[in-house]
């Protein structure tokens, strides 16, 4: 589910509010922040070290350990093959972060590429991209995936692919929002009248301009990906068994909800602890660094 | 105003267009021979070249292009090759109409229940109230719907046996049977717009709260339920129908997943087992329209601007 562009009424107070907490450090200053950044790096560190702090393998299957609820041996229980949930959830994070990455890295490329050709080409060129953008927006990132999926077929790298075109819509629009205000300052005007070449302009001048609006975009929506890769495996179109993805452990676990319910709540609060997470990290960072929502103090 | 509608109008038929040309385009490129799949594996060359002159497709693009856009909008959508049915009827009759009732329950869940707790915690602002709105939807904007699902299941269904699990019945043949299926499944999907609404609630309503009109009101002495709810709340009206025109596709998206958990046969399910069974027609079918539904209600919410708000009526 996307994050809502909800644009809060900025503050009045907002350059003020600059001015008396330079000082102070963002992790001071905003403390559920900095306890959310750490637990998303908990995560990243966690699927890192995968290998050396599972205690089982993720796709060990035992007769003797099937369905078992929390306990010593298996901390948060086993599922219905006997394999151990605490293993697979660990790894889980492997997937839902390299996925959630690697796709929001092609929608970023892709809106980049899109959205600076809408921002600099004029007349019916720019007309059609922002139709071009306006029908890829019309469709819901998890249905557009699901599109996409029917071409490509299962698997993580379809995934990645699937989840990260479904991501170039809403990238192009704000890259292309930013490119509007910067093609119109001064120092492009100048460049221009300096017969600089057009490129070179993009170059040095747009680009560095619009780079920075994009990171704080990527952050943000990479939340939105892990949870649309994740959606897709728990329809059972994303992800194929047996890779410990949380998605797919979900699935899996529905239909033993009545005895088991550990089975799809473990991998599923994996889930939302991280989503949770970086939305506080992502509205941290747009916060502090987005001058049109700064709210005011 | 008239010649803004129409521009409005004639920008939402474009899109409209290259949703249609693109999805289009998805049944083209999908892996697998149309006409290999229909003969079977022994066929004659000239059986396989008179079957492919009869379907049009040594056509040009743009011409199958028409033809297969001409068909759509007269309602042929074409046979689902694997349960043989007529998938107008299957998606346009029976699935859209589980999606939509879903839609429609939890949107009135999520206003009814976001407005007012958005407009407290905008009143009550500061306070321990505030505090807990404002965790609450923060949780309830990043939980993912599915497992929210899955554990209310669990809690009212398994545990406390208050609600059905499964299946549905329409709340437009048999009403208090239908409602009580669609409870557990709307209260999943809305919860993430109760959550959003009240976020943006109390935001917007923070700010008309400082409005002169406001103090112009309370300057009258009227009362204070009165001044909240008839100026305040009328104000933020606008905002709230934009944000929610624009979050129509998360709503849409996430009946796609709460039919799935509930086992709801809605486009959600028709377009997971469509994947599964790779029935591209069929997932054409759902694309295009989820795609109308929202492009046909973004265009509503524009026009009905000059409704909510005056000003915006003698706009040239």
């Amino acid at each position: 589910m996307t994050h809502p562009d909800i644009s809060e009424p900025s503050g009045h107070s907002g350059a003020q509010a600059i001015k008396t907490t330079a000082g102070r450090s963002i992790f001071v200053r905003r403390p559920f922040f900095t306890a959310a950044l750490l637990v998303a790096l908990g995560y990243v560190l966690a699927s890192v070290f995968a290998p050396w702090i599972t205690p089982y393998s993720p796709v060990a299957q035992s007769i003797d350990a099937m369905m078992k609820p929390p306990s010593v041996a298996h901390p948060l229980g086993t599922d219905s093959y006997g394999k151990d949930i605490l293993s697979r959830v660990i790894f889980g994070a492997r997937y839902a972060l390299a996925i959630g990455f690697f796709s929001v890295l092609i929608g970023a490329t892709g809106g980049l590429v899109v959205g600076l050709a809408a921002g600099l080409s004029g007349g019916w060129v720019e007309w059609v991209l922002m139709r071009l953008i306006d029908s890829i927006l019309a469709l819901p990132s998890l249905i557009l995936a699901v599109a996409f999926i029917a071409i490509l077929g299962q698997g993580v790298d379809k995934v990645i692919i699937a989840v990260g075109l479904s991501l170039i819509g809403p990238f192009a629009r704000t890259v292309r929002a930013d490119v509007m205000q910067v093609r119109v300052q001064l120092f492009v005007e100048a460049a221009h009248l300096m017969s600089i070449p057009r490129l070179k302009v993009i170059w040095r001048h747009i680009l560095p301009n619009v780079i920075f609006p994009l990171a704080v975009q990527v952050t943000i929506r990479i939340s939105e990906a892990i949870l649309v890769s994740s959606s897709l495996s728990f329809l059972g179109i994303g992800v194929t068994p047996p890779t410990p993805d949380w998605g797919l452990m979900i699935a899996e676990g529905r239909a033993f909800v009545s005895f088991a319910p550990w089975m799809s709540a473990m991998p599923g609060f994996a889930l939302a602890l991280l989503l949770i997470a970086l939305s506080i990290v992502g509205d941290g960072v747009r916060e502090e660094f987005d001058p049109k929502l700064r709210r005011g103090a | 105003m008239l010649l803004h509608a129409l521009a409005r109008i004639g920008q939402t038929l474009a899109v409209l267009f290259v949703v249609s040309v693109a999805s289009f385009g998805l049944l083209k490129l999908a892996p697998g021979d149309p006409v290999q799949i229909m003969l079977g594996s022994e066929y004659s060359p000239e059986a396989y070249e008179s079957l492919v002159a009869e379907m049009g497709l040594d056509q040009p693009f743009l011409v199958q292009y028409a033809h297969w856009a001409l068909n759509f909008v007269q309602g042929d959508w074409g046979t689902s090759f694997v349960a043989h049915t007529d998938i107008f009827t299957h998606a346009f009759k029976e699935a859209l109409p589980v999606t939509l009732t879903l839609a429609s329950f939890s949107l009135a869940f999520a206003i009814l229940i976001g407005v007012p707790l958005g407009v407290l915690s905008a009143v009550k602002k500061d306070t321990a109230f505030d505090a807990g709105a404002a965790v609450f939807a923060l949780t309830g904007t990043a939980f993912p719907s599915f497992l929210l699902g899955i554990l209310l299941i669990w809690f009212f269904g398994v545990k406390l046996g208050l609600f059905p699990v499964m299946g549905y019945v329409s709340p437009w043949q048999d009403f208090w049977t239908g409602i009580y299926h669609i409870i557990l499944p709307s209260l999943t999907l809305s919860t993430y717009f109760i959550a959003m609404i009240t976020r943006l609630t109390r935001a917007t309503l923070i700010e008309v709260l400082e409005q002169p009109y406001i103090a112009a009101a309370r300057a009258r002495g009227e009362p204070n339920w009165r001044v909240i709810w008839v100026h305040g709340v009328r104000n933020i009206a606008m905002p709230l129908v934009t944000i929610l025109g624009l979050q129509l596709g998360v709503l849409l998206q996430g009946t796609v997943l709460t039919e799935t958990v509930f086992n709801l046969p809605g486009i959600g399910q028709m377009l997971t087992s469509a994947v599964l069974g790779r029935e591209y027609a069929v997932v054409q079918a759902g694309v295009m329209m989820t795609a109308t539904l929202f492009i046909g209600v973004n265009l509503l919410v524009d026009l009905s601007y000059p409704l909510l708000d005056p000003r915006l009526r003698d706009r040239k």
